[in-house]
């Protein structure tokens, strides 16, 4: 534990100390905060229209026309942006040959997977608290329902550990951190458009195939529902690569 | 190539550590601090390490010789746990490399190649995080840090960033950290090369000093370093042990006949046609002139015969001047090279 702590700090100081996560939260929340500014101004615009024709009125909500949508596009942000997070978690230590060192002192790879994985998503978790304005302003001046905004904030941070963890598992393959953030990125690209094919491939497959989308997934958190299905997702995907590094670690000493 | 200076041997200059090591070697009180049988490593096809089977007791200085690709970087990985063996086994400290690598690691030392410290961060903060990974004990980890950045001579250095500094601190800090848990058993991967004379005479002491205590296994390809600080040598070639011996032991394989070196003052040919009269002398291998302006000859003695009170009596009765006579000693690099170079 101690030494996990210490993998832990030694991760974060690297990403406060280097500009890596100041880019990556800021350009977060530039896109964050351009979303947020249109579906708001889109919920005016409707506003506006149901007060001449209060019939549409009925199905306004703060909560269905902006913090659903926005939630959705910041998962679409978080696909882009997380894989920076997780690309030099080992890739950069193989290739400066720190991971030779790194490998001889008496820590387990679990207390280095869980050390570095947990920065990773301390950084995230930062990134995304900071997007808690926007919920503060809604609050502010309309009265948008606690519950879906509460787990919506879950949900999405749910997803992007999931991501993360898929990361963490890319960047321990090789030493390069380009390839690491590339095929995280397109993993997690994949993940997200799988649910497409459900229409046209058999129906079997396509409950698979839908089960396996992780905007699927984040629907029910979107609306309010905490779904058991969905958490066992998310852990499991979390979960799975994680082991799979611990794999890759171990097996990297038999290859080399 | 350096010839090693006749009548100069470090391995009995007074003062030297290693002359602590001879002692408690020959008590035959030692264990086995590294100890490896039979051990190879295969990557794919090739045999990067094969059937290396040797033993180093506590407090022993090896140096592990062989040409860079002969094996001594993948033997000190598997030695730290960083490799696992493909054949064979190794421990160290007692506990085996493979199946109790938590064990070795947290007893032994380890300064790679290429020293990857983390560049970003201050030799201060470093230090603290490699204490924390190697568990020292919150309590002991100033103290122990302090030790060895005291025994590094870092201390000027410790609020710096390690990116910024020179390779040869670099280097020490990398000693740091492999001294910070008080290791048993220290494993330095060619830690002079790259830095500048002063800061290899430097580090050599540095590592002369740790000699008694730890037991260290010193990979290098340069000979001197050897010569200097260890009293037993390893050589590796293409994956194999091809020599375990003293260096002394190593260049007494070189002298199965005598050479003599002369310096006289005659000119080259008297002094050449002079010595090859000489009783016992086979050959006159060369003859040049010396900074002085002496004649310097290098004769070759027949085997088992010791010419050199004959050559004065010739140099004498002759009149010619002698300047100096000695026996030239074969030097490291002799052997070495023989050993490395019989197979191709």
């Amino acid at each position: 534990m101690h030494k996990t702590a210490a993998i832990f700090r030694r991760e974060i100081a690297y990403y406060f100390q280097s500009p890596v996560a100041y880019a990556v939260i800021a350009i977060f929340l530039l896109l964050a905060g351009y979303f947020f500014y249109n579906l708001l101004g889109y919920f005016n615009l409707a506003s506006l229209q149901a007060m001449q024709n209060p019939a549409q009125a009925g199905s306004l909500s703060l909560t269905s026309a902006v913090m659903q949508p926005l939630l959705g596009n910041l998962c679409t942000v978080l696909l882009l942006l997380l894989p920076l997070l997780t690309m030099r978690l080992f890739a950069e230590e193989r290739r400066s040959g720190a991971a030779e060192l790194l490998f001889t002192y008496p820590v387990s790879d679990a207390s280095v997977i869980v050390g570095k994985f947990a920065a990773a998503a301390t950084v995230y978790a930062v990134m995304l608290a900071m997007t808690l304005p926007y919920v503060a302003l809604l609050a502010h001046f309309g009265d948008p329902e606690p519950g879906p905004i509460v787990s919506g904030y879950v949900g999405l941070f749910l997803m992007g550990i999931a991501f993360l963890a898929m990361g963490t598992f890319f960047s321990s393959l090789g030493d390069s951190q380009l390839i690491a953030a590339a095929t995280t990125f397109g993993c997690g690209l994949l993940f997200l458009v799988v649910g497409w094919m459900t229409p046209f491939v058999p129906s079997g497959i396509g409950a698979v195939l839908g089960q396996l989308s992780i905007v699927h997934h984040l629907e029910g958190f979107a609306r309010g529902v905490i779904d058991t299905n969905d958490l066992v997702f998310y852990a499991s995907i979390t979960v799975f690569f994680l082991f799979l590094c611990a794999r890759v670690l171990d097996s990297a000493r038999w290859r080399s | 190539m350096l010839r090693a200076k006749p009548n100069r041997c470090n391995f009995f200059l007074p003062g030297c550590p290693a002359r602590g090591i001879t002692v408690r070697a020959g008590a035959g009180a030692v264990r086995a601090m590294i100890e490896a049988t039979g051990l190879g490593k295969r990557f794919g096809p090739r045999h990067a390490v094969r059937d290396v089977t040797f033993s180093i007791g506590a407090g022993e200085i090896v140096g592990f010789l062989g040409p860079n690709g002969a094996g001594k970087t993948t033997t000190l990985r598997m030695l730290t746990g960083f490799l696992p063996p493909t054949s064979g086994e190794a421990r160290v400290a007692g506990f085996d490399v493979v199946s109790q690598s938590m064990e070795v690691r947290s007893r032994i030392g380890y300064l790679p190649e290429t020293v990857p410290v983390y560049r970003d961060l201050t030799v201060s903060a470093y230090l603290e995080f490699v204490g924390r990974l190697k568990g020292i004990a919150r309590g002991e980890q100033a103290r122990r840090i302090a030790t060895v950045v005291d025994a590094c001579g870092i201390g000027d250095v410790r609020g710096r960033r390690i990116g910024a500094l020179s390779r040869g601190y670099r280097q020490r800090v990398g000693l740091a950290q492999a001294l910070l848990n008080d290791p048993d058993v220290l494993f330095l991967d060619e830690p002079t090369v790259g830095l500048d004379p002063k800061q290899i005479v430097e580090i050599r002491e540095l590592i002369k000093s740790l000699a008694g205590r730890r037991t260290v296994l010193l990979s290098t390809h340069i000979l001197p370093e050897v010569n200097v600080l260890c009293r037993r040598v390893l050589i590796i070639h293409q994956g194999r042990l091809v020599a375990d011996a003293r260096p002394e032991d190593l260049r007494a394989r070189g002298q199965g006949t005598l050479r003599i070196e002369v310096e006289a003052r005659a000119p080259q040919d008297t002094l050449a046609a002079l010595l090859a009269r000489v009783a016992g002398v086979a050959a006159v291998d060369t003859v040049d002139i010396n900074a002085n302006g002496d004649a310097r000859a290098r004769v070759t003695a027949h085997d088992g015969d010791d010419p050199r009170e004959a050559i004065v009596a010739a140099l004498v009765a002759a009149g010619i001047g002698l300047r100096s006579m000695s026996v030239a000693s074969a030097s490291l690099e002799d052997v070495f090279l023989e050993l490395v170079t019989r197979e191709e």
